[in-house]
């Protein structure tokens, strides 16, 4: 056998058992066995000087040439086998994804609190104060002062809870306007947030609710203003463009005097159960200051006016998020509140 | 109020459809609530007449009747109703017609003899709930005529929310005129026949209260059929607006109510004595009420009395004693002027609510008592004969002068940032109002008087805007001022709270400000809440002292309701009486029940303790940028449980609890697991100092962990008060990482494992730094504190 053919040989015997590695270990082995110090291809180099000169450059090129390819292969085996030990550890590290996370669960904001809010930052945002005022009020902030004098009928459209010494749960926001408007020099834009109270309890009355009330006084504040603030709140809070009409009312503390009904959010106007067929929603009442309330608050209806609003929060909560029982809002069942992450 | 297009019709002969006009009414202010059908659907029913009326041979209670439906031919009908009789006029369902409810009527033999229809009772019709008898129509009613159409019952009825300022509108004759101003811009002028006087007849009348009775209307009609029943289609058209059905004279006083919007009385002539006087009531006097009642009055009280003593509350309810009977011959009518004043919030007082007294309260037209009368005595003398004295008209004041109201140009543009042509307001205040004149700088008109609403410029503003339409006033954003609103950081902004709790898993409930003061008494029983005069049940009726009442309440229901685990809290007020004033002091509340952590894998059930809410409560104080500012002393309070009840300071103020609610109260409430609650007063615990950075030590520090043992009795606070006292400034951080008890430790004792973070601002600390600490505190706290130091 040539020396060429003897090279070839371990070469391809090489080549193969290098394949043929199963693991690191038995590539090393095979490392040591052909390019070791005592290694069939270190022997051939060994043999290099016994060579004529004349073949020594050819013969020691292709040795080398064979070394080089030997160490190709035993890189890319070393490669090949370390990828797949890597994937073989990582595979017995996998975990099952799907498995919920630990921990603590989300709670909730209650629906009425979502909407005030919701409500407040659309009125903040085109200038309006927050106020508060007392739950428990006098007859004058509830009543008189709100140009609803004693034995008023309108006073029969408020079931009001009263105290032993007269004094009263308010039954609407409308007495934070006057304290408001005591409290500050027009011009003004003022909301008033808060729980309200009325002797009734049936399906779609509750004795406690919330309201939010609205006024704005200036020296040229205008129905037209109102009707541009109604209709951009309503825009906002249901968040797509709204059919709304100002319907003519009576409220003894504004005069001009409206109701202010939503084209239907269910039916889109076209009339269903809930519109009672009509296509329309009351969602608010709302008005032009009556001269009385503003003397009553100190301000001259000569030169100022102004107009004022109230909305019941339940009744916009209701419609934002389809509540179809008011009586949820109070019952508190976790089952419920859970649904207003 | 309820009222018919065919009513309203014959005041506006080109009344709009039903529909349409309920749109009108609407969008004038006049809100249609509801639309309905005056009948429900029905057909093959006529008019007949009975030719003959005998009993049915083989049964007591029926009568075999002989009906003809065009007079010749001749129907045998049998009949359960007691008042079949010959000569009336009825509501025949010929054989195949077919009623409510999908009735058919059929040929069909009743006791062995043929009944070729029916004779119908209202009930059988869906005209209401009269089933006594059979519906007995008006004898000029047509035979073979339809009954749809001779009752008009392809009528529609609108239920009308008339608001409490439109008096003028509580009749059909008021919403005829109201909705001719805004249809065609008119005024409607509607007048009523006189009916000339058979005799000269009059009553006496004195007005003792003239400021509650300006005018009093009164007329004498003798000789009515006694016990004459009105006829059908005033029966029906009462029935239609909710009036049922008494006598003649009364239904005809209703009926002009309804039509003309004043309301009137019937006095069965013969039982009233002298004269009748309308005075302010004794206090305390007595009076037995159309209702059968008997009332108690107070002098501010306006009433109709004889010598006897009162027949009437004046504008509520007539009295029982001089009433209509069925024996009445002789009628004295009244129509009365009685003034809102004198009128307002009686009937309310005693329970009533009345239509007269709705009307009067609103404002009745002062010139209308006269005209009433003639209408009522028109209609009264058709259904039941008689013959009518003169109207006799008593004054208690002089009639008062017209009133004008005047509108300013510029107002009516400002107010409703609108200009509206001066042609077209004149138009509208023509429609409203009489002798409307320019002035120049704008307009005077004339109130007529029947409108109570019209007082002050707004009012005419508000009838310009009405009758024009609000759609027409086109919007237009305000320009504001611009001034920078308020961004606090003085104290924890509510809605941060709100998210904070939420965050930590919290649930947000409202609760009633309401409570039971059984509740209240058992957690605070040294407490006053104030209680409501009128509460809506006793579950509902004392002021909450606090918000756990209702959170304990709401988390009962919901663990009642298989809920395994409660994290509620509220925001919300609660109502503290105090010798000078009543505070209502803004609370954050909550209650926990339950296991720790939603059951999951690889997490131990346990159940939640205390520190698991006072580690919510202190990432809550983490956000006033000043925790160490909060801190937590065992005290007692009685609803909580003893020895695991914390009462919370901040900056040495008293701002709220925490704590395990006691198990007498968890049984007593239903509760069938421990539960913690707390509560703060927003106010106080939540106050925020300006943030100032501060400058962190760029230097590595060292960690010592120390562990101790001590008696039970030692706290934590003490603990970190003398380590912190001497570690000399260098202690960074202290963390507690263990306490345990049990083998190895003696009774009595704990071991606390301590982790001292040490760092200097300025140096990186040595080993020999970190021992002096260690040993300096290990001194103080074997000194102070009895402590032994375990070995490492």
């Amino acid at each position: 056998m040539s020396a060429d053919q003897s090279l070839a040989s371990i070469l391809e015997h090489a080549l193969a058992d290098i394949a043929a590695s199963a693991d690191l270990a038995a590539l090393d082995e095979q490392r040591v066995r052909f390019l070791g110090k005592k290694g069939l291809l270190t022997e051939q180099l060994k043999m290099l000087g016994a060579l004529p000169a004349a073949e020594r450059p050819a013969a020691g090129q292709r040795i080398n040439e064979s070394k080089e390819r030997l160490q190709a292969a035993l890189e890319a085996r070393r490669t090949a086998l370390e990828a797949d030990k890597l994937e073989r550890e990582l595979a017995a590290g996998a975990i099952d994804v799907t498995l919920p996370g630990r921990g603590e669960e989300g709670g909730s904001v209650h629906p009425v609190t979502k909407a005030r809010l919701r409500i407040e930052a659309i009125f903040k945002q085109a200038g309006f104060q927050v106020a508060t005022g007392p739950e428990i009020e006098d007859d004058f902030h509830n009543f008189e002062a709100l140009n609803i004098p004693a034995d008023h009928p309108a006073r029969a459209m408020h079931d009001t809870f009263y105290f032993p010494d007269g004094r009263l749960l308010r039954t609407h926001t409308s007495p934070v306007q006057i304290r408001a408007m005591r409290a500050m020099q027009p011009p003004f834009a003022v909301i008033a947030p808060g729980r309200v109270y009325r002797c009734d309890s049936d399906m779609t009355h509750t004795p406690m609710f919330h309201q939010v009330e609205g006024i704005v006084v200036g020296e040229s504040v205008s129905l037209a203003n109102l009707k541009a603030m109604l209709l951009s709140f309503v825009q906002q809070f249901f968040e797509r463009p709204l059919g709304v009409r100002l319907r003519p009312s009576y409220f003894p503390f504004t005069e001009p005097s409206a109701e202010v009904d939503i084209e239907c959010v269910f039916c889109g106007g076209k009339g269903c159960r809930v519109c009672k067929h009509t296509g329309w929603l009351e969602v608010l009442g709302s008005g032009m200051i009556h001269p009385n309330v503003l003397r009553a608050a100190n301000i001259d209806p000569e030169r100022w006016q102004g107009y004022a609003f109230g909305m019941g929060i339940e009744r916009l909560a209701m419609l934002r998020y389809d509540v179809n029982d008011l009586r949820l809002f109070f019952e508190n069942d976790l089952r419920f509140l859970k649904q207003f992450p | 109020m309820k009222i018919t297009h065919s009513w309203l019709k014959e005041f506006v002969p080109s009344l709009a459809p039903p529909a349409q006009l309920a749109a009108q009414l609407t969008l004038a202010g006049l809100e249609v609530e509801s639309l309905a059908p005056a009948a429900p659907p029905f057909e093959g029913v006529v008019v007949g007449s009975v030719l003959e009326a005998v009993k049915h041979p083989n049964a007591e209670k029926l009568s075999l009747c002989t009906v003809t439906t065009d007079g010749t031919n001749r129907l045998q009908i049998v009949c359960g109703a007691p008042n079949a009789r010959a000569g009336i006029k009825v509501a025949v369902a010929m054989v195949g017609a077919k009623l409510p409810g999908e009735v058919t009527i059929r040929r069909a033999k009743l006791r062995g003899i043929e009944s070729q229809g029916m004779l119908c009772s209202a009930r059988e019709l869906g005209l209401g709930t009269e089933h006594d008898g059979i519906l007995a129509l008006a004898a000029d009613a047509p035979l073979g005529q339809d009954l749809r159409a001779a009752l008009d019952l392809d009528d529609t009825l609108l239920e009308i929310n008339t608001t409490p300022n439109r008096g003028d509108c509580m009749s059909v004759l008021g919403i005829a005129r109201d909705h001719q101003a805004a249809a065609v811009r008119q005024l409607l002028r509607h007048t009523v026949e006189a009916v000339p006087a058979a005799h000269a007849e009059e009553f006496p009348v004195r007005i003792d209260a003239p400021e509650g009775c300006p005018v009093f209307a009164s007329r004498i009609i003798r000789g009515v059929r006694a016990g004459a029943e009105s006829p059908a289609w005033l029966k029906e058209r009462l029935r239609r607006v909710g009036v049922n059905s008494i006598s003649a004279a009364v239904d005809v006083t209703n009926y002009v109510m309804m039509e003309l919007g004043q309301p009137m009385h019937a006095y069965d002539l013969g039982r009233l004595s002298q004269g009748i006087t309308v005075r302010w009531a004794r206090a305390g006097e007595p009076a037995r009420l159309l209702d059968g009642k008997d009332y108690t009055l107070t002098a501010d009280c306006l009433v109709i009395a004889d010598d006897a003593g009162v027949i009437g509350l004046a504008g509520v309810m007539g009295g029982q004693d001089k009433a209509i009977s069925d024996t009445t011959t002789d009628v004295l009518l009244e129509a009365a002027h009685f003034t809102p004043s004198a009128i307002s919030g009686r009937a309310r007082r005693f329970g009533l609510f009345t239509d007269a007294s709705q009307r009067f309260e609103r404002g009745v037209d002062p010139r209308l008592p006269a005209q009433a009368i003639e209408r009522a005595t028109a209609l009264l003398l058709r259904i039941a004969g008689g013959q009518a004295g003169p109207v006799s008209l008593t004054h208690g004041t002089e009639v008062t002068a017209p009133i004008h109201v005047s509108l300013r140009r510029e107002r009516l543009a400002r107010l409703l940032g609108a200009e509206v042509p001066d042609a077209e307001v004149a138009a509208l205040l023509g429609a409203v109002s009489e002798n409307v004149t320019f002035t120049g700088t704008g307009w005077s008109a004339q109130v007529p008087s029947f409108r109570f609403d019209l007082r002050i410029e707004p009012d005419l503003i508000e009838e310009v805007a009405r009758l024009r339409g609000f759609d027409e006033i086109a919007p237009r954003h305000a320009i504001v001022e611009q001034k920078g609103g308020e961004a606090s950081e003085a104290r924890i902004p509510l809605t941060r709270l709100l998210t904070a709790m939420a965050d930590r898993g919290y649930r947000e409930v409202i609760t009633y400000s309401f409570v039971n003061p059984e509740d209240q008494r058992l957690l605070f029983p040294d407490l006053a809440g104030l209680a409501l005069t009128n509460p809506i049940s006793s579950e509902l009726s004392e002021m909450r002292v606090s918000l756990w009442p209702g959170l304990l309440r709401a988390c009962a229901q919901n663990l009642r309701r298989q809920q395994p685990r409660v994290r509620i809290f509220e925001l919300g007020r609660k109502y503290l009486q105090t010798e000078q004033a009543m505070r209502e002091v803004e609370t954050l509340a909550g209650v926990v029940a339950g296991s720790r952590r939603p059951e999951q894998w690889a997490v131990a059930k346990e159940s939640t303790d205390f520190y698991d809410v006072k580690a919510d409560l202190a990432a809550l104080f983490e956000l006033t940028g000043e925790p160490q500012g909060s801190c937590f002393v065992a005290e007692k309070l009685s609803c909580l449980r003893p020895g695991r009840t914390a009462r919370i300071y901040r900056d040495g103020e008293a701002v709220g609890w925490l704590g395990e609610v006691h198990p007498g109260i968890l049984r007593k409430l239903d509760l069938g697991t421990s539960a913690y609650v707390f509560e703060l007063e927003i106010d106080f615990a939540f106050r925020c100092k300006k943030l100032t950075f501060k400058e962190f030590s760029k230097f590595p520090g060292i960690r010592r962990d120390i562990a101790l043992i001590v008696d039970e009795k030692v706290t934590y606070a003490d603990i970190e008060e003398n380590v912190s006292v001497s570690a000399s400034g260098l202690l960074r951080e202290l963390r507690i990482f263990d306490v345990y008890r049990g083998q190895g430790i003696e009774t009595g004792r704990k071991s606390v494992a301590l982790g001292l973070i040490l760092q200097d601002s300025s140096r990186t600390l040595t080993d020999d730094d970190a021992d002096a600490v260690v040993t300096a505190v290990v001194g103080r706290l074997r000194q102070k504190l009895n402590a032994t130091i375990r070995d490492q």
